[in-house]
């Protein structure tokens, strides 16, 4: 029998690899969506952990350089939230320096490159957001409390 | 993966729906692109892109309709999206382009906002 979110048996883990390859994110988002549904989140929650993992995955495959070409997923299934982890092991960035976009800039042309909003959204879809990155690879931290009733 | 993704377009008076269906990514993006440059390059300034059968998007595919709205401001037309689901919605709030492109719950309220 498995058990249920709350019960001693928690955290549950489910470890995925993926290759850099495209559109490979979409793989991810299914054990995602599966994983939500065995938390029980509804469905603006469970979607939202969907496109933060992906925008967390598409930053990986385009910025790690990772000589390898995979990257590590971790589901924690926790009784308060789901931790969601993703890992390479490629070159590493400059959380600092990552520049916060500006819409309007965008729009009127003066910023002519349209991207850079991943991780913004990534902390704006999830509750929580923690960023370790160096030479050996990046880890992203992110979760979603259980909050029942639907998210924010 | 092979991504089916497709554009359909319905042109009616002086405004056209675009009808997205699958994952708007860059390939995704490029072909909303592509549709939307067409009709504005034919003449339309009054655009809904009705994403009711795109459930999953990602900033790549976003960026690109960044490009549709630029070009939108540009001819002083107007765009409106639609269908859209509520982390997309809310997506396209946190990045601001709500404050440029209106969104509407279903197609004929889109169309009404066209103005």
């Amino acid at each position: 029998m498995i058990n249920k979110p709350g019960t001693a048996e928690f955290p549950k883990e489910i470890n995925l690899t993926i290759p850099i390859i495209p559109d490979m994110e979409v793989a991810a988002t299914q054990t995602a969506e599966a994983v939500a549904r065995f938390m029980e989140f509804d469905s603006d929650q469970t979607d939202e952990v969907k496109h933060a993992l992906i925008e967390a995955c598409i930053n990986a495959f385009e910025h790690s350089n990772s000589e390898e070409g995979k990257v590590y997923i971790k589901f924690v299934m926790r009784p308060e939230d789901l931790l969601v982890v993703i890992q390479d092991h490629g070159g590493g960035f400059d959380v600092s320096e990552v520049p916060q976009p500006d819409i309007h800039a965008k729009v009127a042309g003066t910023d002519t490159y349209k991207r850079g909003w991943g991780l913004m959204l990534i902390e704006s879809l999830m509750d929580s957001v923690e960023i370790l990155s160096g030479p050996q690879g990046t880890t992203l931290t992110m979760s979603k409390l259980r909050q029942r009733g639907g998210s924010q | 993966m092979i991504n089916q993704f497709a554009v359909t377009v319905r042109k009616e008076g002086d405004y056209a729906v675009l009808y997205t269906d699958g994952y708007v990514n860059n390939l995704g993006g490029e072909k909303i692109g592509e549709a939307a440059m067409a009709l504005i390059g034919e003449g339309v300034k009054k655009l809904v892109i009705n994403m009711e059968k795109s459930t999953v998007i990602n900033s790549i595919g976003i960026s690109i309709l960044i490009e549709v709205i630029e070009k939108i401001q540009e001819i002083e037309g107007s765009l409106v999206f639609c269908g859209l689901t509520k982390t997309i919605a809310k997506t396209f709030t946190i990045m601001g382009l709500a404050q440029f492109a209106q969104i509407a719950d279903d197609e004929a309220s889109a169309v009404a906002l066209l103005g």
